[in-house]
């Protein structure tokens, strides 16, 4: 059977069909794991599943080894790498931070540029940390009454090109957590006509390779590698994430890179699950997509028709910095109603046990996905006019998130290495800080190793904390000191 | 030849009707729906397998839950009635003149359908032109409500199914909000004797306790649901259940029920002392 645009069958999942006959082969087994299909863990089986521990196996010779595939696993990937239009695709099985890391140890060496908004997730900026690469932020333009970092704008980007010709590559999300997307395809062409690669974070796009009216997904407009969290909107496991590179990348070397840090006792769980998921979104995505969107769209109208909230969607669209919107997500701003993003997630946790994907000082973002029906959409509507009915207070004193261009004095490599001292929070302004700290999620931070602190940052580290955001990176828990450069 | 029905009461307990015929099964958009003929308990409707009416005791339910809040307030009008799709508890309160529109809401058109042509004792009065069925998810309908009922009936299945959504905060909240000051809530409560079903029963209290100032439960005794024994929540802005019953008024309509009294309206407030510890293990949460 020959499916949609595909070139193989993308009815097939090597890993899954080779694991079901390896079952019913009833190998007695002298290797690891040690707990031997559950059976030496009778707890662990009985909270898992007997299902589930049976499978979870060793690399052997009908399953093939993740380090260097050459059967089952070979097969799935040429499957993944057909159904997302990639010359050559990974499975990873360390997150979509592995994929990430990977990316950019593949295209950065110590000391080498490598052009990126600052608005990009902690696991870009640790892989300069391992590399020691010298970032280039290009400041992402922010909408001032949502108060988030949007997309690069095009001009942005040529600024930094032509300032810094040596960079090696620019990096972009595609989306950011809230769905927005820079123009990709002219972003692409000009890394390419400046000699330089171009690289794509879509920790949040993997529905962007099986959907209509969705924005344009990485490997369509010519990028040379993404990082794709199939565990995100892609359906597979948590932890699970595909590497895809374009043709001008050489695969063997991505690899050699990959297996500098990755496990070599590759989990079966975990890449089963990305084969599965691989087969349904090839054969299935584009219905299942369109229905997520419709949903988003639906709970949109809903949420707005409650007063007091902004979900925004595609008119945000401006042609450049939002170059693109990509309907499955659901942000919605809640500082009208006199409460932070932060407060509303936590009252819809503890009041009416929903949890959501995050909330941050203006916004909160729930997420979207294949497994979501009506129903529960209509629960988080009603809480949310439930929410403004009870709580809704005069907003006037809420600070919006501001953008803040970092002032980069050393290397993250440098400054993570450097010799550093403990000091107090409030004592630090205008030392250089050696460590993260940032909101998790979303995990974007606020001070990166190597970055100037100031006044405004330690002000708004502080109101985060008051307000409840979950505050992580230094090595104090609870963000009173922080590491900075002696 | 043996026929028999069988419903899970919890994993570990099971309740067997024997069935003379399967009339009607049909998958729809939301549950299977299944009516089943039986010698004892007359034809039964299941939802997911699971009883929800029988024609032999269907009688305690539904006036267990009308008519106790239309003993309290003598001025409800307008009420909303949410699930019931088949037709039980419409054909109690349509018995009162009092009563100017009744809003049905129920989300499974199938249900009615295959009510009204199987088990026409309960649904024969979904056609009276008091009565307004929307076909809707509850939780959508009620939002944009309020300040518009006097009494609003929640007729939901059991907590783990498609009527989750009628056993939280932000419906009870909304149920609120779409009462008239004076208003009143009845909902059904569950069960309080297996562990899952008390549970589940315990958290819907907490959530009405945290909503309206009024919030009492009262018993039953109905033999084809789980342990036999079912609750149902009074949840009120204004009136309580049994300091403004009034008796005199109820009995001068000349209702002839065939559970309900206002002698046992009062004795059902009265709770055995498990269920008052667990009431009140959750009510100063």
């Amino acid at each position: 059977m020959k499916t949609g645009n595909f070139q193989l069958d993308q009815s097939y999942a090597p890993i899954y069909e080779a694991l079901e006959t390896f079952r019913k082969m009833r190998v007695v087994p002298f290797d690891v794991p040690g707990h031997k299909r559950g059976r030496g863990n009778p707890e662990l089986t009985a909270f898992l599943g007997q299902q589930c521990v049976g499978v979870d196996v060793n690399s052997m010779k009908p399953l093939d080894n993740l380090c260097h595939p050459v059967s089952v696993i070979q097969k799935a990937e040429k499957l993944a790498a057909d159904a997302f239009g990639a010359a050559h695709a990974f499975l990873m099985v360390g997150g979509t931070t592995s994929s990430v890391q990977s990316m950019v140890l593949t295209a950065c060496k110590r000391g080498e540029e490598i052009i990126l908004p600052r608005n990009v997730h902690k696991s870009v900026i640790n892989a300069l940390v391992l590399c020691g690469a010298i970032p280039v932020y290009v400041n992402p333009e922010v909408d001032q009454r949502l108060g988030i970092s949007l997309g690069m704008q095009r001009e942005q980007v040529a600024k930094a090109i032509a300032e810094h010709p040596n960079a090696v590559a620019v990096l972009v999300n595609n989306p950011t957590y809230y769905g927005i997307c820079s123009d990709l395809r002219a972003i692409v062409k000009m890394a390419h006509d400046a000699g330089m690669r171009c690289l794509v974070d879509e920790a949040h796009g993997t529905h962007f390779y099986f959907g209509n009216g969705l924005p344009v997904s990485a490997m369509a407009a010519g990028a040379d590698m993404a990082a794709v969290s199939m565990h995100k909107s892609g359906g597979s496991l948590t932890q699970s994430s595909l590497l895809l590179v374009g043709p001008n990348i050489h695969a063997g070397y991505v690899r050699q890179i990959i297996n500098l840090t990755q496990t070599t006792s590759g989990s079966y769980l975990l890449m089963s699950s990305l084969d599965i998921s691989r087969r349904n979104l090839a054969l299935r995505g584009r219905n299942v997509f369109h229905q997520v969107a419709d949903m988003a769209e639906y709970a949109r109208q809903e949420i707005n028709a409650v007063g007091g909230y902004y979900a925004f969607g595609r008119e945000l669209m401006n042609g450049n910095s939002v170059f693109d919107f990509d309907t499955t997500k659901l942000s919605v701003h809640t500082l009208d109603i006199g409460l932070a993003g932060i407060e509303v997630y936590d009252i819809l946790r503890d009041e009416y046990d929903i949890q959501i994907e995050f909330g941050d000082i203006g916004n909160i973002l729930a997420y979207l996905s294949m497994g979501d029906r009506a129903q529960e959409l209509e629960r988080l509507v009603s809480a949310l006019a439930e929410i403004r009915r009870r709580y809704q207070k005069d907003g006037s004193g809420l600070l919006s998130q501001e953008y803040i261009e970092p002032e980069v004095v050393t290397s993250p490599q440098e400054a993570f290495y450097a010799e550093k001292i403990s000091l107090p929070l409030e004592q630090s302004e205008g030392r250089v800080c050696s460590e993260f700290v940032m909101c998790y999620p979303p995990g974007i931070p606020i001070l990166a190793p190597g970055e100037r602190i100031t006044a405004e940052i330690l002000e708004h580290i502080q109101y985060a904390k008051e307000k409840g955001c979950s505050m992580t990176g230094p090595e104090d828990p609870e963000i009173k000191q922080l590491n900075v450069l002696v | 030849m043996e026929m028999w029905f069988s419903e899970f009461h919890t994993p570990d307990v099971k309740h067997s009707i024997r069935v003379n015929r399967h009339l009607y099964s049909k998958q729809s958009d939301y549950q299977r729906i299944d009516i089943f003929e039986t010698p004892e308990f007359g034809r039964v409707l299941t939802l997911d397998g699971n009883v929800m009416l029988t024609e032999r005791d269907e009688f305690i339910y539904d006036e267990m839950i009308t008519h106790v809040p239309m003993a309290v307030h003598p001025g409800i009008k307008d009420i909303l009635v949410i699930g019931a799709g088949d037709g039980g508890v419409v054909r109690e309160l349509t018995r009162y003149d009092r009563v100017e529109r009744i809003d049905l809401v129920e989300m499974d058109p199938q249900v009615v359908e295959a009510c009204r042509t199987y088990l026409p004792s309960n649904a024969c009065r979904m056609d009276d032109r008091r009565v307004h069925i929307y076909f809707e998810n509850a939780l959508k309908f009620i939002r944009r409500c309020e300040e518009s009922y006097d009494l609003i009936i929640v007729d939901s299945t059991d907590p783990f199914g498609p009527s989750e959504g009628l056993f939280t905060r932000e419906f009870y909240g909304n149920c609120y909000n779409a009462l008239r000051k004076d208003g009143i809530m009845v909902n059904q409560q569950g069960s309080p004797f297996y562990a899952e079903d008390a549970n589940a029963m315990q958290r819907s209290h907490m959530r009405i306790v945290s909503t309206f100032p009024i919030s009492k439960v009262y018993q039953a005794h109905i033999p084809t649901y789980a342990a036999g024994y079912w609750l149902f929540g009074f949840a009120s802005k204004k009136y309580h259940p049994v300091d403004d019953l009034n008796s005199e008024a109820w009995n001068a309509l000349n209702l002839h029920t065939r559970y309900y009294t206002t002698r046992l309206h009062v004795g059902a407030f009265w709770l055995p002392a498990f269920l008052e510890e667990m009431l009140q293990e959750v009510e100063g949460k």
